[in-house]
């Protein structure tokens, strides 16, 4: 039967960075005409496993196997002859050039040289129409959806004949209903006889379309298995190489006196509307307020302006009794905040530079760190070592650059940077974007840990299971304005999808009573 | 002065000042396309100048009328030896672009007056066997008007330039060769991703601004100093980079803006016969070149139409 013709086979790849083993003796067969997950934390070496398969990187020891035959793929050419082709997680796109050419790059159409765009522009278009994929093939990719983007990236893959494609996290930058049409897509290049293989670390997405999941941790293949025979939770647990929660354990909140306090807060874009409208409230000691609402209800901005890196036009700040309105960055820090930003790569940490020296970001100029201007390295290793350590924060040493770890682990950094101060009042913005259930699960628990110890803090989420699960009290933006505030133990998630749109309170009770 | 007389003056001083500006401009896009800064462009400009007026000096005798073309193919090649140190040094060894420019910069001049010293005994060339003068163009003076202030004793290096500038443009945007340097200096991960490689095309780019950069360089000596000495090139690589900026990475546009400058330049010589501009003095004229060059890299520096990932070192695998 073609159903059991294996495609793939890679058999004990190793390779190592240094002496750092991304991958570790790893083994993966996928069979003809079947949607293969591989499934596994933020680094756990998922896409170096199959950069090598696509020929980015090549393995430091192993046997790779294509339709059969042992290969060495030592160019993304060869890959392409071979028929394996990648869409890669960061997208692999010029924004200045077209879909088409973007598509046909390094295989154009050409006469003697020169671009024969109108035949390249029509073979996009038929490849477009066979696939179902639709795409603008004379707009410039830096003007089309994110969702379209990954259609011309689908589409580069067919392109050159690919039957074998390889999705890495595909869906991290999709909408609910891009993601939708992404599995349609790709139950279609199946069912035309392709092989896919998929690699997420969304659990429900491997139950939705994979056949079989082949499970990574640390470097080295744990199993692989049939997805309808196997749960979610024994897939996380697999991920992660321990019982994994779903839900929070908390026990019941002790809040005390009020550490921020925001009154009458208003604040102005830059394009000068209000996106934050007379808002006030307070988070206590010893409780988490969630902030729920949809992307862009003037959650980020409130967040600036708390952290002082926007400006309020009117209202008051107060931070542990003192007036933070409008103070430098530093002041507000100094006074007791620490802060887990929403877009880590833009204010979390500087890419470039170490992990030490990151985790450093906040201190640096204190003693012991910092002595007369000049700064004490020996100190901050020491101290980078310790939070890494204690945070797991899995990097191959703490002099490699913030840019070369995994998200999660990025994200690990962060938290360890500003909780390791113990500020009175801790802000996290989208603090599990982007990342497994296991980092999730850990960070979820050490926002709890501050509550108990008595912090207070502010969890800004666009996700409902985030902030059901983690707050204690959620107030809901939107429209800039905090419509209503909710305990977390008696809301439900259909009231918060109304308040989210912007049903007021009592009609958003009512009708969720009259649902149930 | 006959408006006539004046247009032409004016039409043809400013072209002779573009010719050096438009080579190097279009050498400048070629290599920034590709991702790599080049200010080097100077420095190859000087070597440029050096070897065509060696050539030209040396090589007379043997070429005849033919010498400054020649001259101009002699420039180009050392241009071409040279941008080697800076792709080599850029690409493989991963040198910061600008450092590695500016030693170009500093070790080019010092060079050619070294070696002039030795092979003239002086610290120029003296004057050249022959340099371009002016010619008619293919016979487009005989046109009413316009055929008289532009094509008529006028220079012909900077038409050779201008044509020159129509193919880069060609080959930038209409052909395959363009669209893969292209996507190098955008994205060359992208690039590598489609077994593009990267690194060949750096080279390419960095070589054809060589080439573009010391023919340029062979124009200043040959065209218009008609000689070579430390003072020949004196900023005129710095004065193009700003003109390709100004052009925004595009042949055409980095052309007209080389005219421009060409024309800037001109005022000093012909500013006398221009009422209005004869009453400022002639030292801001001079200056006035290099002030727009500063306001116009100070002022659009770093905007959007730079090729993304321009000056940053290309590691594969990352
Ligand atoms: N080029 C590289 N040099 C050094 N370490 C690397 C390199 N690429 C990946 N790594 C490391 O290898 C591990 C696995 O990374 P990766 O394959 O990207 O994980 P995943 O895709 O599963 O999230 C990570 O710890 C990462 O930091
Ligand atoms: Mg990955």
């Amino acid at each position: 039967m073609v159903q059991s013709e294996k495609v793939i086979e890679m058999i004990g790849i190793t390779k190592k960075f240094g002496e750092f083993k991304a991958n570790d003796n790893i083994h993966l067969d996928v069979k003809k005409g079947e949607i293969h997950a591989l499934l596994g934390e933020n680094g756990a070496g998922k896409s170096t496993l199959m950069n090598m398969l696509s020929g980015l990187l090549t393995p430091t020891s192993g046997q790779i196997r294509v339709n059969g035959q042992d290969v060495s793929i030592s160019s993304p050419n060869v890959a392409n002859d071979l028929g394996i082709g990648m869409v890669h997680q960061h997208f692999m796109l010029v924004e200045k050039f077209s879909v088409t050419e973007n598509i046909v790059l390094g295989k154009e159409e050409h006469r003697f040289g020169f671009m024969d765009k109108d035949t390249a522009n029509k073979q996009v278009q038929e490849l477009s129409d066979r696939y179902g994929l639709s795409v603008d093939p004379k707009k410039l990719v830096e003007n089309i959806t994110v969702g379209m983007q990954q259609r011309v990236e689908i589409l580069k893959t067919l392109y050159r004949g690919a039957d074998i494609l390889i999705f890495d996290e595909p869906t991290g930058v999709l909408t609910p209903q891009e993601i939708q049409e992404l599995m349609s897509i790709m139950r279609k290049l199946v069912s035309e006889g392709k092989s896919i293989i998929l690699i997420t670390h969304k659990l429900d997405e491997i139950k939705q379309v994979a056949d079989r999941c082949t499970v990574i941790r640390r470097g080295k293949s744990i199993d692989t298995v049939n997805v309808r025979e196997t749960s979610q939770q024994e897939l996380a647990d697999m991920m992660v190489g321990r019982s994994v929660s779903f839900t929070v354990d908390k026990k019941p909140a002790e809040p005390k006196e009020a550490v921020l306090k925001v009154e009458n807060l208003t604040v102005k874009e830059s394009r000068g509307y209000d996106a934050v409208k007379n808002v006030s409230f307070e988070v206590k000691a010893g409780e988490v307020l969630g902030i729920a609402g949809v992307d862009g209800n003037g959650q980020s901005q409130l967040i600036s302006a708390i952290t002082g890196l926007m400006k309020s036009a009117s209202g008051k700040i107060t931070l542990n009794g003192k007036n933070i309105t409008n103070k430098k960055p530093r002041m507000i820090t100094e006074s007791g905040l620490g802060h887990i930003p929403e877009d880590r790569h833009k204010f979390g940490l500087v890419l470039p530079m170490t992990l030490e020296e990151n985790i450093a970001l906040q201190t640096y100029y204190q003693k012991p760190f910092s002595n007369h201007g000049f700064l004490n390295y020996k100190e901050i290793k020491s101290y980078a070592k310790k939070l890494i350590e204690e945070f797991d924060v899995r990097t191959p040493s703490e002099v490699h650059s913030a840019s070369s770890l995994s998200g999660g682990n990025q994200q690990k950094a962060i938290i360890a940077r500003e909780i390791a101060r113990d500020p009175d009042f801790l802000i996290a913005a989208q603090p599990t974007r982007g990342l497994d259930v296991g980092a999730i699960e850990y960070i979820h628990k050490r926002l709890v840990e501050q509550r108990d110890k008595g912090r207070a803090v502010l969890l800004m989420s666009y996700e409902l299971d985030e902030i059901m699960n983690v707050s204690d009290r959620i107030a809901v933006m939107y429209d800039g304005r905090i419509i209503a505030v909710v305990d977390a133990k008696e809301t439900t998630e259909q009231e918060l999808g109304l308040l989210m749109a912007g049903v007021d309170k009592n009609r958003a009770s009512a009708e969720t009573v009259t649902a149930e | 002065m006959d408006i006539l007389v004046l247009l032409q003056l004016i039409v043809s001083s400013s072209l002779m000042y573009a010719a050096p500006l438009i080579f190097t401009a279009l050498g400048g896009t070629f290599s920034e396309r590709s991702g790599v800064v080049n200010i080097g462009l100077e420095g190859i400009m000087v070597m440029g100048a050096f070897m065509s007026a060696v050539f030209n000096l040396l090589m007379f005798d043997t070429f005849g009328g033919l010498t400054p073309w020649l001259g101009l193919l002699a420039g180009g090649l050392i241009g071409v030896l040279f941008s080697l140190i800076h792709a080599v040094a850029t690409i493989n060894l991963r040198a910061d672009h600008i450092v590695s420019g500016t030693v170009i910069n500093l070790a080019a001049p010092a060079l050619a007056v070294f070696l002039t010293k030795i092979i003239f005994d002086a610290a120029q060339t003296g004057p050249l066997a022959r340099s371009f003068g002016r010619s008619n163009i293919l016979g487009l003076q005989n046109i009413p008007v316009i055929g008289p202030i532009f094509f008529e004793n006028t220079s012909g290096p900077a038409y050779l330039g201008i044509l020159v500038a129509g193919i880069a443009w060609v080959v930038l945007f209409k052909t395959r060769f363009g669209l893969r340097l292209r996507s190098v200096g955008e994205h060359p991960q992208a690039a590598e991703t489609l077994g593009i490689n990267v690194l060949r095309f750096k080279y390419y780019g960095v070589m054809i601004s060589g080439l573009l950069g010391g023919i340029g360089g062979a124009i200043q000596a040959q065209a218009i100093h008609n000689e070579f000495g430390i003072l020949t090139v004196a900023g005129q690589g710095f004065i193009a980079m700003a003109a390709m900026i100004f052009g925004k990475w595009n042949p055409l546009g980095a052309m007209g803006a080389a005219v421009f400058f060409g024309f800037a330049q001109s005022l000093s010589r012909v500013g006398s016969y221009i009422p209005v501009i004869q009453d400022i003095p002639n030292i801001w004229l001079q200056v006035l070149p290099y002030l727009l060059t500063i306001l116009i890299l100070v002022g659009l520096i770093g905007r959007s139409e730079a090729p993304k990932k321009l000056g940053i070192t290309y590691i594969k695998g990352n």
